[in-house]
């Protein structure tokens, strides 16, 4: 990444935070902490690093990408409406009565999303079904996978990292929101997963601890997994819940929170303040 | 067996899961058996104050509901009794296999509380709103399925299911109840209640759909129909002897849920009705389709699980009956 993708990234990243607080701040509640603490990761891929036509969302050659934490939609929501798979307008419209935008993602309703979430740990499955498919194709596209860590809790995702390095699918790369808390506090005091990568390495991916919030990171440890095509990869993304938006990352029990028209007001200042400084760089 | 029915049915101001916790910690108190297990969801749950009344029995399993089955089943042939959440569709098909065989079949007891049943998950949407979860618990022999009307029900099913041994799955909505039952209401699993007399058709209900069934009976006693209501909060085992009644005594039948019409309530009664006095019956329920994002209030509109179906179907019963 040179200094000016770079700074497109960081700016990309903030616009995703926008957008998605702009939506949830319009309802008045979501799962803001999860969706902000992955608007880098979004960036980076939706920014140049996926294959994609959003003119074409069903493009057979495009790279897949799996938000296994479904509760995050409406942040994959707003990098799509960005990168124009739908009108901005439409990010409005999230979770009210007959929406394409619902609360957890769902592949038969929104242009751009590859598959059905919101029952933790069955993403795990379906993007190794879809890189071992990707493979048979003889394609060579790549399934990005994301994963929470408390999601990660679930024996299914344990089921499919074994099963994907068996198969030996270096075209799998998943990410996990290492955001340190799930939905009932930190994970250190519920179900203690703090050395994941060392689990995943243990289940035969190459697994490594990067800033989480830093898209050359995030763009560079995507390369080193490309570099490796007979393993899978698992990134342990290191995050702060609801990152970039003070009033809610401030908040303990940040996974569903409501939004007051004053918190609103807050966060979107704060953004734009970091946007502006970002441009300005 | 008492009966004594609220003045109004206006929204309860204890929601629900408030009652459960104070039930449960109330009984836990006193019974050294009881232990609860919930799969990061105490902040849904709202059994945080059981938590700190007695941590050592009150466990979060993290993300792992087939694991939180599996680990209370074994609590149970350790000799507790235990109480496990999640949503619905989580508490229940994510699980199925371990409900059904280290629970029901290897004979242990387990409470399987599952929360925000059909509409009521609302905006969760589709994934997390279960429309079969009736269907899947009737389906294991054995097991009892209860869906709670109010608090005051609540409250009475919570305590009798903690003194039976087996697979229990209890129904329920988080939030807060219509209100359909005054203090002094005796219940009895396996028994059904008649909240409201009438001959000419039968209403049979559960959940949600027991306070949209009384505004239809309202609705079909305004054009001088007279609906007869039966709460049926236990769909398994179900009250044969209260649709037996119904049926000889009205000849059309309406059954009302939450839930889709195949597999639930709906067919639990028409299993009955064929089996010992075939009546014509009608159906307000889910019609094979899967849930959706929105308000409640929207949603009841979209599956129409609404009064104004209820009496559609039961003047479409009527006219069939007297055909
Ligand atoms: C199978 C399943 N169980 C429970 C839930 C309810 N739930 C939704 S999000 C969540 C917590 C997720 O924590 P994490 O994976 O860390 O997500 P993040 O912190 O990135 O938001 C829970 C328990 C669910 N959606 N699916
Ligand atoms: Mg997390």
């Amino acid at each position: 990444m040179n200094q000016q993708q770079k700074k497109e990234a960081e700016i990309f990243a903030t616009q995703i935070r926008i957008e998605t607080l702009k939506a949830l701040g319009h309802l008045g509640f979501g799962h803001l902490g999860g969706a902000l603490s992955i608007a880098d990761l979004l960036s980076v891929l939706y920014g140049g690093e996926m294959k994609l036509n959003p003119q074409d969302p069903a493009w057979k050659d495009r790279d897949y990408l799996v938000c296994s934490k479904g509760h995050a939609g409406p942040g994959v929501y707003a990098t799509l409406a960005l990168k124009g798979y739908f009108p901005m307008e439409e990010l409005l419209t999230i979770n009210q009565g007959g929406t394409h935008l619902p609360s957890h993602c769902d592949r038969n309703l929104t242009p751009g999303i590859d598959m059905t979430t919101g029952s933790l740990g069955q993403g795990s499955s379906l993007a190794v079904g879809m890189a071992l498919g990707q493979r048979l194709n003889h394609q060579d596209n790549y399934t990005y996978l994301i994963l929470g860590d408390g999601e990660i809790e679930e024996g299914q995702v344990w089921e499919a990292a074994s099963f994907a390095a068996q198969k030996k699918l270096g075209n799998l790369i998943a990410f996990v929101d290492w955001n340190k808390k799930q939905l009932d506090g930190y994970i250190k005091d519920i179900n203690d997963f703090s050395n994941m990568d060392e689990r995943f390495r243990a289940f035969g991916w190459d697994s490594f601890v990067i800033n989480g919030h830093d898209v050359e990171a995030i763009s560079d440890a995507i390369a080193h997994a490309k570099s490796n095509p007979d393993q899978p990869t698992c990134i342990i993304l290191d995050t702060i819940k609801a990152y970039g938006c003070s009033f809610a990352s401030e908040i303990e029990l940040n996974h569903h929170i409501t939004i007051s028209a004053e918190q609103l007001a807050s966060g979107l200042a704060e953004l734009e303040a970091h946007l502006a400084k970002v441009v300005a760089e | 067996m008492a009966l004594v029915l609220a003045a109004e049915n206006v929204k309860e101001t204890l929601e629900m899961r408030k009652a459960l916790c104070a039930t449960l910690t109330d009984l836990a108190s006193s019974r050294e058996d009881i232990v609860y297990l919930d799969a990061d969801l105490y902040g849904s749950s709202g059994m945080k104050p059981f938590a700190a009344a007695f941590p050592d029995r009150a466990f979060n399993v993290g993300i792992a509901e087939a694991n939180m089955i599996g680990v209370a089943c074994g609590l149970s042939a350790a000799g507790k009794t235990p109480f496990v959440h999640s949503f619905g569709p989580f508490a229940t098909r994510r699980c199925f296999d371990q409900i059904f065989l280290s629970g029901a079949y290897a004979k242990n007891t387990i409470n399987v509380i599952g929360s925000d049943p059909g509409i009521t998950a609302a905006y969760n949407g589709g994934t997390h709103m279960p429309f079969e979860d009736i269907a899947l618990m009737r389906s294991i022999p054995t097991a009892v399925v209860v869906e709670p009307t109010d608090t005051t029900m609540l409250k009475s099913v919570v305590r009798q299911l903690a003194d039976m041994r087996g697979v229990h799955y209890i129904r329920l909505k988080r939030k807060n109840a219509i209100t359909v039952y005054d203090e002094g209401t005796t219940f009895q699993i396996g028994k059904s209640l008649t909240i409201r007399e009438g001959n000419d058709v039968t209403l049979i209900a559960c959940g949600i759909m027991v306070a949209q069934a009384l505004e239809a009976a309202q609705l079909l006693h305004e054009q001088g129909i007279e609906a007869r209501v039966i709460d049926m909060f236990t769909i398994k085992p179900i009250d044969e002897q209260a649709i037996v009644e119904a049926a000889d005594d009205t000849g059309a039948l309406v059954t009302c849920e939450n839930h889709n019409v195949i597999g639930g309530l709906g067919s639990a009664v028409a299993e009955v009705v064929v089996k010992h006095t075939p009546v014509v019956m009608e159906m307000v329920g889910v019609e094979d389709e899967f849930g959706e994002v929105g308000t409640e209030d929207y949603l009841r509109q979209r599956f129409r699980l609404n009064a104004q179906h209820i009496v559609e179907k039961a003047l479409k019963a009527i006219a069939r009956r007297d055909a």
